[in-house]
């Protein structure tokens, strides 16, 4: 423990005059560390304003470079940084907020190979991720180390946030055990997502490591605070522990990190060998269908609101949600030709048609992006 | 009683909030949810994946076995994932 410099004492000063913050506070604060999982939406404000509030040491681990769609929500990057890595990006905006922070930069996948090694040397988890897998692996580790995990969750105008510490409370498990199959819940890309509403939930997130770090106030633990834009309303429920958990109830069955993708069929998501992979067509094979006037289904799985920016003509378009019970809308004695936005969607549309005897499947690979880049320039991509 | 739907589940019922007029044969949240399930399509679909759904009852978690009584107040919560 250092004790604060006079410049410290200055930059901090609204805090050391805080009724029950003051010079303590801030030494713990100064003490303390935080792992942040995720520099996009939640991360930008989370980073920020706990470099400004005087953490010690920030840990941020994001493996993605910044585009310019993320630029809506993620105020840490700047137009200047598209095309360079978010961690690198959230370090200098953190630098020049507050260049007194550690910062320890983690540009990699959150991964069970490396989620222990990582977590174990900071005091409070944050997470900020932007998937099922990731969440079930920082709830995981944050329990098995015995560490509090900071969530925050946001999907278009709604947000929920928490702090799971299941050595007084529960943990992430014990208020979702099961993770929704893919596709059920949209992403942030398929579902849209209010800019500020990260803001607004991220910045719940930082206030609770703050008092995390500095013991201060009544945390989140035992509570889901949940938010809506719209209305403008928060609601707070109380959570209980489920003595059932397999992770942190009476006898877990979890003793150690899991395969995360598996867990939440995720993997699944990704094309790689399976059968839309062998099952592809490229965008110009398309186009020069299309201009034949072959007669074949060419089917949009991606949302409504999707099809509104832009969409292939002479499309069935049914939401990949509903494919399941919508079937019989689709001829199965044409070929299909299924797209999505990038192709990823559309392959696990195309293998669960080939899965339900659909045997003249087709995935358009690369989707509406690689159709614009390839096909159509004045298409607009999203 | 008074209904909420969170996040993507109002989407899918179509509305955020609803009052509804309690069946008498409706007695706790498993018999709520497979009458709310019967309403209608967009009812079928919002309820599809139940078992990930948190039913609250009162500002509390509720399981299926809990009591419900008219004026009661239920939301279902359903779990998101972005950042």
């Amino acid at each position: 423990m250092t004790q604060l410099s006079n410049d410290e004492i200055k930059r901090y000063s609204r805090h050391l005059t805080l009724p029950g913050f003051g010079l303590q506070g801030q030494q713990k604060l100064k003490d303390g560390s935080v792992l942040i999982i995720g520099a996009g939406g939640l991360g930008s404000p989370l980073g920020m304003y706990l470099a400004a509030a005087g953490v010690g040491r920030l840990g941020l681990v994001d493996f993605d470079v910044v585009d310019v769609s993320d630029l809506q929500r993620q105020i840490a990057h700047g137009t200047s940084d598209i095309g360079r890595t978010k961690a690198r990006s959230m370090k200098e905006t953190i630098r020049e907020i507050n260049p007194r922070v550690d910062i320890e930069l983690f540009e990699t996948r959150f991964t069970c190979d490396n989620a222990l090694g990582i977590a174990q040397n900071f005091d409070v988890i944050v997470d900020g991720s932007d998937n099922f897998a990731t969440r079930y692996l920082v709830n995981d580790v944050c329990v098995l180390l015995g560490k509090p995990n900071v969530y925050g969750a946001i999907f278009r105008f709604d947000g929920q946030a928490s702090v799971f510490d299941a050595s007084r409370g529960p943990c992430y498990r014990c208020l979702f055990a099961e993770p929704p199959s893919p596709g059920v819940v949209p992403s942030c890309t398929e579902g849209g997502v209010l800019g500020i509403l990260p803001g607004i939930i991220g910045v719940i997130q930082a206030t609770e490591a703050v008092k995390l770090l500095v013991g201060q106030g009544k945390t989140l633990v035992g509570r889901l605070l949940l938010y809506n834009a719209l209305s403008m309303s928060f609601r707070e429920l109380k959570l209980e522990k489920n003595p059932d958990c397999p992770m942190c109830g009476e006898n877990p069955t979890i003793t150690n990190l899991i395969d995360y993708e598996d867990f939440c069929g995720s993997r699944d998501e990704e094309i790689g060998d399976s059968q839309a992979r062998h099952n592809e067509i490229d965008v110009a094979d398309v186009a020069s269908l299309i201009e034949k006037k072959a007669d074949f289904v060419l089917l949009d799985v991606r949302e409504p609101v999707e099809w509104e920016i832009c969409s292939l003509p002479n499309s069935v378009r049914i939401p990949r949600g509903e494919v399941r019970k919508r079937l019989g809308e689709i001829d199965s004695a044409k070929d299909v030709i299924v797209y999505c936005r990038s192709g990823v969607h559309s392959g696990a549309t195309t293998n669960f048609l080939l899965e339900m005897g659909f045997d003249r499947v087709r995935n358009m690979r690369g989707g509406i992006l690689a159709w614009a880049n390839e096909i159509d320039p004045a298409m607009p991509v999203y | 009683m008074k209904i909420n739907y969170f996040a993507w589940l109002k989407d899918k019922v179509g509305c955020e909030e609803e009052e509804i007029t309690l069946p008498a044969d409706v007695t706790n949240v498993g018999q709520l949810i497979n009458w709310l399930s019967r309403r209608g399509p967009q009812y079928e679909d919002a309820f599809e994946f139940i078992e990930v759904i948190k039913v609250v009852v009162n500002q509390a978690c509720a399981e299926n076995d809990q009591a419900v009584k008219d004026d009661d107040e239920v939301i279902f919560i359903p779990p998101i994932a972005g950042g």
